[in-house]
């Protein structure tokens, strides 16, 4: 693996601009930071947000690259996943049910009005309001009062879609409440020991109030309290981003600005980055995988990102159940040769999984219980496919792998059923969908003929979002319909778990669950690929696969 | 002539709403649900998705879908993209770029692809017209991904001459790239016509007649042979606008510029139907202007040739 830790020593630098930066605070706009070296204006390849620029609407990359820059949150995420207080002075628990959130003083909105408690409830409340339908609102769903947000079962007509006219029983969650200007309570409808790791994400981001007169507007022109201000959005092209002289957190800006520059297509990104037009790509094309970390030299990074890509095992199709399907299930596993596809197929882009989350989450582990299913082991696959076959034959059907085939993923299922075939003697087949959402309508409606293709990115650094949502029993991204009540326990034990140390152990132990079910094989870990240009410093990819934008440098 | 214009003119609206329609019902029986697909894996919560299919009248019936797009026409209201922007702002925008990249495009082509194959045309066997007949085989067999990262590769990032890419600032210089790789095939054909068509030229009896005159060789190539070579060659210029606006998508991609192809491309991803098809739409009023002038420049070009 790669070092990814190019810690800096910025302590001392972020300390002097921080004075400069209070002495001109509410001096109006301009560029410089406090350090005539570092003025330049750093270039980043991204593309066209798809949604207004809402925190709450903010579902995918491109955007959240301006939300997570224009915003502050209660806490922020380092390169690490660590999770530090911004806004927050405190955020405390005695049953991990009731939060109680305490604000520091001084902070402000770029338009001048102040974050207050109430800033947050009304964002929140605004994020979890079915009617407001924000792509984020289930992020909402742990707090008190959520159900009171969203519209009944017989305000909606048959297919799902609420009557005209109605609306749900109240506007704000009754978990909410602003106590006074800086203290912020929030009641959870059960203990969620990670909540607070939740609160860097998007959705828990504040607004002013002028977001509340005119949404539409403020989709155009947000106006936040992080580190940059939003300058120009010229769509489909550049989104300028400037430091905001009002930010009152560590995230101190070290560059003149960001632009991101809009791209279609990451070759054309990496050509530039390549020629110098550009100082940051954060996505290498898979025609570079061979050739980058070679002509970028130590401007490359290539590193495990919070993305774990799995093939899924739906409990409805016949040959995966009970004692025969738990040992098909181990024998697949078994014939995958996971270093080889991501060596080959990959170049190394993807490392191979040892568990359910990834190596950039708190409590990853490569030594869990169980996890040996996950060793290339043909012999032993045989071995298990024939004891499978001894209990209840498989047939002539081949194995199908489902996936969308307008990304490439042929590319991998190919080599990994020639895999299956060559070990277990039987046919697999990639059963493609043209597009991604058919291949999401196939799966939602459980109409997969086999194993289906799953890929999972986190929104926070925390384990529970990789298990969870996707193995809980009826969770929302539960589409295999796997359900296992010792599972669910060690989970809720975990939520309730107040030493965070305590709570990783629980989270291993319910790994060794999956292990032994087998609900989904994971395959490999999503690595970040990226590169900078000789312009600019002080480049460090976060867990999230995004750069720190923030403290680049680059002399002009 | 006003007469002929303006019948032709009407003919645009059957080929308007027939072309709507065909658009719509292709995209409406695109399969898969667009919704679904926009908050990527997970997919986004289910009251959110429904009153998404409420805004965009996804839950109703194909006609009526339809109907609601004309009446977005004839009121200039479009509605909204997935993303939230007026349609008309999102259409508005990459026509100009792609205008001008196949202007561009279609300028180089002709000049080169005109001034090469006449010089090829009379001089038929020579050195010359051989070589550039085997270059212009070359240029048709390559395709435009092949040419255009080549071209990025070399004479953008190792060579500096011009910009790798046109999408931050798409002015002349960082375009003329683009267009070069987009007018090469048509280029090729372009010069194939002039040649085969001034070969058949030089040696009919008006050249003869005109030579016999005793008109200079400069007149009787420009006012004789070229003139009258140029008709086939207008024909396929007329419909290469067409394939110039639409065809670019390719191009537009390896440079990133956001043109018609592009917007249209991932509008077909997304399954937004409204801005396929209205972009669409205007590809093919494109066409249907291109192939109106065409025909005006025959009259022009051949006097034999008259509208009433």
């Amino acid at each position: 693996m790669t070092p990814r830790k190019r810690l800096v020593g910025l302590g001392a630098f972020a300390l002097a601009s921080s004075l400069v930066l209070t002495a001109c605070g509410g001096g109006g706009g301009g560029d410089d930071t406090g350090d005539g070296n570092s003025t330049g204006i750093v270039t980043v390849g991204n593309g066209e947000p798809q949604n207004p620029i809402i925190p709450t609407m903010t579902n995918e990359t491109f955007g959240s690259k301006v939300t997570s820059n224009v915003f502050a949150g209660l806490v922020y995420y380092d390169a690490e996943g660590v999770v530090h207080n911004e806004v927050a002075e405190s955020i405390e628990s005695e049953d991990n049910k009731v939060w109680t959130i305490t604000l520091k003083d001084g902070w402000t909105f770029s338009d001048g009005t102040p974050v207050t408690a109430q800033s947050f409830v009304d964002a929140w409340n605004y994020g979890a309001y079915a009617p407001n339908a924000q792509n984020l609102s289930y992020f909402f769903e742990p707090i008190e009062g959520f159900t009171d947000v969203q519209f009944a079962e017989d305000q909606l007509d048959k297919d799902g879609a609420p009557k005209e006219g109605e609306v749900p029983a109240s506007e704000t969650m009754s978990g909410l409440e602003a106590v006074s200007e800086t203290e912020l309570q929030v009641t959870l409808a059960q203990p969620e020991s990670d909540f607070p790791l939740r609160l860097g994400y998007s959705a828990f981001y504040p607004l002013p109030e002028s977001f509340h007169d005119d949404p539409e507007a403020f989709g155009e022109e947000p106006i936040g309290n992080g580190p940059y201000v939003l300058d120009t959005w010229e769509h489909n092209r550049l989104i300028e981003l400037r430091p905001n002289d009002s930010y009152a957190g560590e995230r101190e800006v070290q560059n003149g600005g960001v632009d991101l520059v809009a791209y279609t297509d990451e070759d054309s990104a990496y050509n530039d980055l390549l020629d110098g037009n550009l100082d940051i790509v954060t996505n290498v094309p898979a025609s570079a995988f061979g050739t980058f970390e070679e002509e970028l030299g130590d401007r490359a990074v290539n590193q495990p990102a919070a993305v774990i890509q799995v093939i899924n095992v739906p409990e409805y199709v016949e040959g995966f159940q009970g004692e025969a399907g738990l040992l098909r299930r181990q024998a697949i596993s078994m014939a995958i040769d996971r270093d080889q596809v991501t060596e080959t197929v990959f170049s190394g882009s993807r490392t191979p999984a040892t568990d359910f989350t990834s190596p950039v989450i708190n409590g990853w582990s490569d030594d869990l219980e169980g996890n040996e299913v996950l060793d290339y082991n043909p012999e032993e696959a045989k071995r298990l496919w024939d004891e499978a076959e001894a209990i209840e034959p498989w047939g002539d059907e081949p194995l199908y792998i489902a996936s969308n085939a307008d990304s490439d993923h042929q590319s991998w299922i190919d080599p990994t059923c020639n895999g299956i075939r060559d070990t277990l003697g039987i046919d697999c087949e990639f059963d493609a969908y043209p597009t991604f959402d058919e291949f999401l309508d196939a799966r939602d409606n459980e109409q997969i003929k086999g194993l289906f293709r799953g890929g999972w990115q986190a929104d926070y650094p925390a384990m529970s979002n990789f298990l969870g949502p996707i193995y809980g029993t009826g969770a929302g991204s539960n589409d295999m319909g796997y359900s296992s009540e010792e599972f669910d326990a060690k989970l809720d034990e975990a939520a309730g778990e107040s030493d965070p140390d305590a709570a990783i152990e629980l989270y291993k132990e319910a790994q060794t669950i999956l292990f032994q079910d087998l609900p989904g094989i994971p395959l490999w870990y999503n690595n970040a690929t990226g590169g900078w240009s000789e312009a600019v410093d002080n480049v460090v990819f976060g867990w999230d696969s995004d750069p720190l934008l923030y403290q680049v440098t680059k002399s002009e | 002539m006003l007469w002929y214009l303006g019948r032709r003119l009407l003919q645009v609206i059957p080929v308007f709403l027939g072309a709507t329609l065909l658009l719509y019902a292709l995209v409406f029986l695109r399969p898969g649900d667009p919704v679904a697909g926009l908050g990527g894996e997970r997919g986004l919560p289910e009251a959110v998705q429904q009153q998404i299919r409420a805004q965009f009248h996804l839950d109703q019936p194909f006609f009526v879908q339809y109907l609601y797009y004309l009446k977005g026409i004839f009121t200039f209201d479009l509605g909204d993209t997935f993303t939230g922007r007026p349609v008309a702002e999102v259409v508005v925008e990459a026509l100009p770029i792609t205008f001008q990249l196949a202007l561009m495009a279609l300028a180089i082509e002709t000049i080169f692809g005109i001034g090469f194959g006449l010089f090829a045309g009379m001089r038929k066997g020579k050195f010359f017209d051989s070589s550039v007949l085997v270059l212009s085989l070359l240029l048709i067999a390559l395709p435009t991904f092949v040419t255009g990262l080549v071209l990025q590769i070399v004479v953008g990032v190792r060579l500096d001459w011009l910009p790798v890419t046109a999408g931050r600032d798409p002015d002349f210089i960082s375009l003329l790239m683009p267009a070069v790789v987009l007018a090469t095939t048509s280029f090729a054909q372009i010069l194939r016509l002039t040649r085969t068509s001034v070969i058949e030229n030089v040696t009919a009896d008006f050249v003869r007649t005109a030579r016999a005159k005793g008109l200079s060789r400069d007149k009787v190539t420009s006012r004789h042979v070229l003139r009258n070579s140029l008709i086939p060659v207008v024909t396929f210029i007329g419909v290469d606008l067409g394939n110039l606006m639409t065809g670019s998508i390719v191009v537009e991609g390896i440079f990133n510029i956001r043109g018609v192809g592009g917007t249209l491309f991932e509008a077909i991803q997304r399954g937004e139907s409204v801005t396929i098809v209205t972009m669409s739409t205007v590809i093919v009023l494109v066409y249907i202007v291109a192939n109106l002038l065409v025909d005006l420049l025959y009259a022009v070009l051949d006097p034999r040739i008259r509208y009433a």
